[in-house]
């Protein structure tokens, strides 16, 4: 029989979840030989293959690229996990959902210390993916199955809910493993 | 600091005692002659009343009439109630704006107009309507609206703005010299006890001949129950606030009109203050206060003069002051303590609150007011339209008071009938009376549904028109909106919404924050983006808001929703779909991208539109 | 009269409890040992009854625990399916309706509001987050504002007046955009406020804080680190 399928993604994130992953230490090679891995950048596969058991999603969704890819993720995935307080409530780059828009779009391209932009105007360039309105919690975009909190969730954390899931047990964290720090 | 505002917010603040107590009074006039409460008059009422200054902020910050930032020398207060909006105050405001060159919440450049959107005024038998400063303009159109600022330009006397706006005065008491009011009464059908019968003062004399117990075993027999909707026995709330201990005791007339749609409070202060003052007289005796308070909302500002006129008359005919009627021992004034734009303070113990002189909260109960009420006495308070049955009941006998109405219900009911009919008005009808009788009184056929006690009761269809107006069935305060097949019913609960997300007094957690989620859903719902399962999202969000709210206002503010759901589901099933491939139908990506798109001037890769 | 030895008798979850006159419910509940959670409400403060995580069922009733005083024969729900849930909801609200963001709050770990979703098993809030513009008064020298984090529960305005004898903050504008204030015109720096006012530390949330102190506990060792919120109650001695 096939192994379960997981893949894993960071939207708008800065990785420390999937490092926090990373953290399960001897614990990941008893892993590998639960599952496969699909798209992840632990193998740097960059598109979803397919069908998929599991899907990780560490960040929120500040772009149109982040929405595509949730929603891809969605599409294919059984079961869904927002990993870490930027999946599920926007974390740090939220705190762009309080300044207006167009002054985000300037201090990144504008007036920023740092900015050398001598045409004066915000980048046109589809490499750059347009921003959302507001940063989103994944959950509001998609439905979600699953939420791990945490800044990032602790590596025990991450472990307890994919074994839970992979061995058909649910999914019951202690109270030492619901963080939000 | 100006020296006029050097001079006049110590001398306001006199005229009131320096009384922290007095603090509606004080900035209400501090507002009315400097335009605004701003932040060095605020030290200079907290320095004259020796109260924090945060306080007498909050006070300022709370009310819709007062404010800290300058206003315009003439504001604008257009009602946003729902059957404004239904007779056209969208056309108004459209009017309003393009004439002033300016947004609603905006004031123009020149200083001289402020457009605001207010909660209803208590004019909806003739909306749309506005508030220009205290003035009432009635019945207005684009046109008549646009012309109005004209006329106010043009002859630029703000000293006069009655004889500059009115052009005709309303029928009764609206053209008493003091009122001068463009209102109308719109008394369709008096009944029995309140309109139909002459006035004689004889309930008072009756009254003072008994025992105050006598009084009250009176209006037991008479099984009167509270008007305001909620339907308390008026005897039991007077045997509780005279048995509590104390010598001084308050009773407080609550003439917060403010339940959406309802105006029969305003008609009988126009037409029957007497009845009124009469009633409280015999309250006061009954439950042994020395002083009654008459709670005025704002919006009936232009009453105030002639409501003090007939209480000044009733002191000269010894009605009231030391030794009513030659009573001896028995002292009884009333004073009118002016409201300043809140709904919540209909809720009694945020009346109390704001007569106190304080923000507009609800207190916690118990202590219930009628052992702990203003200013810690025990205190009753009671609806406008439960007092003026106060003396027919002496008069006439309990007995005949029961005989009117159903058995649990006895007496009339005042109805303020607005939205789609043919005859828009106050209906004193006997308890007991189906909504299709009243339909056939005030022409409104094959409604599609009616909002029974305004926003805070329910909304029903044709399946419940043959229920009756009474505590046991229909309860009401005596709002009836009535709505016409072309109405979108969700749109109106989603505005319903909106006024209490306004008017919630931000107390507690539930109403505070419920509201504002319910509302969103909603909104998502009628803008195509609902999705199945909202249905339970709306109806545990709702049931959490009315079962854990502290007062009276989130208790029953979820009701447009949760009473839309029950009885016009097919209305919200029409617009839910399901969600496709795990998406959330509630994000809509065109919207989240449509800035980004202005600002960088390029449409989204992965999202084309259409 | 009140006589202090007197005894009620009152039911909470089934569990017969003995209260004083003059108890709440959430008093009563605590002498035995019975968490009631809480967020308003702190020891020695008038009870403010506004944050409504108190709720239970008395007598069928819904009412806030910390105002509610009880009664002889008084039946009270506290740990039922359908409070928990309530309860649940009303943590979520609070959540979506400022901007917490924990991970770099001086005060998580240490903080009553993020204790109590622990406590309730909270992963995500079922509200969409609203991220709405508050403002921080960093004016004076010793106390942080940050209003992102204030839950509007009244703690520090009744403990300024109550058990510092000042009267430093309270509350302005209504409804949505009630918010708190400081008895100054501009900020906190223009008000008596100290550092080692009672009213500071009676903040739950990371919402008023003084200042170089943070962080000073490490992960780990925090109050509710280890522990759920309450469990001192449920772990206390049964109080005659």
């Amino acid at each position: 029989m096939a192994k379960p399928k997981v893949a894993t993604t960071s939207l708008c994130g800065c990785f420390g979840c999937h490092m926090s992953l990373l953290d399960i230490d001897e614990r990941i090679l008893e892993l590998v030989q639960l599952i496969d891995f699909d798209r992840s950048p632990i193998n740097d596969i960059k598109s979803i293959e397919g069908p998929v058991d599991i899907g990780l999603i560490e960040g929120g969704c500040c772009n149109e690229e982040n929405v595509k890819v949730l929603q891809d993720f969605r599409k294919h995935c059984k079961i869904l996990i927002s990993v870490g307080d930027c999946a599920i409530n926007g974390g740090i780059p939220a705190m762009r959902n309080m300044v207006p828009l167009e002054e985000c779009y300037e201090e990144a391209f504008l007036n920023g210390p740092t900015v050398v932009n001598p045409s004066g105007k915000v980048p046109d360039d589809e490499e750059i993916p347009l921003l959302l309105d507001q940063v989103y919690p994944c959950h509001e975009v998609v439905k979600v199955d699953y939420h791990l909190p945490g800044c990032p969730p602790s590596a025990d954390t991450l472990w307890e809910a994919l074994t839970a899931l992979l061995t058909d047990r649910p999914v019951e964290l202690s109270y030492e493993l619901v963080k939000y720090d | 600091m100006s020296t006029t505002q050097e001079r006049t917010v110590p001398s306001i603040c006199e005229s009131f005692g320096n009384e922290r107590s007095r603090m509606m009074d004080i900035v209400l006039e501090v507002q009315d002659k400097l335009g605004c409460v701003d932040a060095e008059t605020i030290d200079a009422i907290a320095a004259a009343t020796d109260a924090p200054r945060v306080d007498v902020e909050s006070v300022v910050s709370f009310y819709s009439f007062t404010s800290q930032k300058p206003k315009g020398k003439v504001v604008i207060r257009l009602s946003s109630d729902v059957p404004d909006i239904m007779a056209g105050a969208l056309d108004v405001a459209r009017g309003l704006e393009e004439e002033l060159g300016i947004r609603f919440g905006e004031t123009t450049p020149d200083g001289m107009f402020t457009l605001e959107w207010t909660s209803c005024i208590g004019m909806s038998d003739q909306a749309p309507a506005a508030l220009v400063n205290g003035l009432v303009m009635p019945s207005l159109g684009p046109g008549t609206a646009r012309r109005g600022v004209q006329i106010l330009r043009e002859r630029n006397n703000l000293e006069d703005l009655q004889g500059t706006l009115i052009r005709e005065y309303g029928d009764g008491e609206n053209s008493h010299d003091l009122v001068r009011a463009a209102v109308r009464n719109n008394i369709r059908r008096p009944g029995k006890v309140i309109f139909g019968r002459m006035e004689s003062g004889a309930g008072l004399i009756k009254a003072l001949a008994m025992s105050p117990a006598e009084v009250i075993r009176g209006i037991k027999t008479a099984r009167l129950r509270g008007r305001g909707g909620a339907g308390f026995p008026t005897g039991m709330k007077w045997e509780f606030t005279r048995a509590a201990g104390g010598d001084d005791r308050t009773l407080i007339c609550n003439a917060d009109e403010g339940e959406p749609g309802t105006f029969k409070d305003r008609v009988i202060l126009t037409e029957r203050p007497d009845l009124l003052f009469e009633g409280m007289t015999i309250a006061g005796y009954a439950i042994g206060a020395k002083i009654g308070l008459l709670y005025l909302r704002a919006e009936y500002s232009y009453l105030r003069e002639y409501l003090e006129h007939v209480l000044e008359r009733r002191r000269e005919q010894r009605l009231l002051g030391s030794r009513v009627c030659g009573k001896e021992g028995f002292e009884f004034d009333i004073r009118i303590q002016m409201g300043a734009g809140a709904y919540i303070c209909g809720e009694e113990t945020a009346l109390i609150s704001s007569c106190e002189g304080l923000r507009g909260d609800p207190k916690n109960r118990p202590p219930f007011p009628a052992q702990h009420g203003y200013l810690g006495t025990p205190t009753s308070v009671n609806n406008v339209e439960t007092l003026c049955c106060v003396a027919p009941i002496l008069e006439m006998g309990p007995g005949w008071f029961s005989s009117i109405g159903s058995a649990g219900s006895t007496g009339t009911k005042l109805l303020s009938i607005s939205g789609d009919c043919m005859r828009r008005g106050v209906y004193e009808v006997p308890f007991g009376t189906t909504l299709r009788e009243v339909f056939e009184m005030c022409g409104a056929s094959e409604p599609a549904a009616v909002q029974v006690g305004g926003p805070s009761g329910q909304m029903v269809g044709p399946d419940d028109y043959a229920r009756e107006i009474c505590f046991d069935d229909l309860a009401t305060g005596g709002s009836l909106m009535i709505f016409g097949p072309r109405r979108n019913l969700l749109e109106i609960a989603s505005q319903f919404m909106e006024f209490f997300i306004e008017e919630s007094c931000g107390y507690c957690t539930p109403c505070r924050v419920g509201n504002v989620l319910l509302k969103e859903r909603l909104d998502k719902i009628l803008a195509g983006l609902g999705e199945k399962s909202d249905l339970e999202y709306l109806q545990k969000l709702a049931t959490t808001i009315k079962t854990t709210s502290r007062c009276g206002l989130g208790q029953t503010s979820a009701n447009p929703v949760l009473s839309t759901i029950e009885n016009f589901k097919m209305l919200y099933e029409r617009l839910l779909k399901e969600p496709e491939e795990g998406r959330q139908r509630s994000f809509d990506i065109q919207t989240a991208l449509s800035q980004a798109q202005d600002l960088t001037g390029r449409e989204s890769v992965h999202f084309k539109q259409g | 009269m009140n006589n202090n030895n007197q005894k009620i008798s009152l039911t909470i979850d089934g569990v017969e409890v003995q209260g004083k006159p003059g108890q709440t419910i959430l008093e009563a509940a605590e002498a035995a040992a019975v968490y009631i959670p809480r967020l308003c409400w702190m020891k020695n403060l008038t009870a403010a009854g506004s944050c409504r995580v108190c709720s239970v069922r008395a007598n069928g009733r819904v009412q806030s625990a910390c105002t509610q005083p009880i009664g002889p024969g008084m039946v009270v729900e506290n740990d039922t399916e359908e409070l928990r849930e309530l309860r649940r909801n009303l943590i979520d609200m609070l959540f979506v309706e400022g901007n917490h963001f924990c991970m770099f709050c001086e005060k998580s770990g240490e903080c009553e509001l993020q204790a109590l979703a622990y406590r309730f098993g909270i992963t995500a809030p079922k509200y969409p987050f609203m991220f709405p513009q508050r403002d921080l008064d960093a004016s004076h020298p010793e106390i942080l504002v940050d209003r992102n984090r204030c839950i509007l529960c009244g703690r520090c305005v009744r403990a300024s007046q109550e058990l510092d004898g000042k009267h430093v903050f309270g509350f302005v504008g209504r409804g949505t955009t009630k918010r708190l204030a400081v008895n100054a015109p501009d900020n906190l720096a223009q008000t008596d406020a100290e550092a080692d006012d009672q009213a500071v530390a009676a903040c739950p949330t990371g919402s008023l804080l003084v200042k170089r102190v943070g962080y000073a506990v490490p992960v780990g060792q925090r109050k509710f680190d280890h522990s759920p919120i309450g469990s001192e109650i449920e772990n206390s001695d049964v109080q005659d």
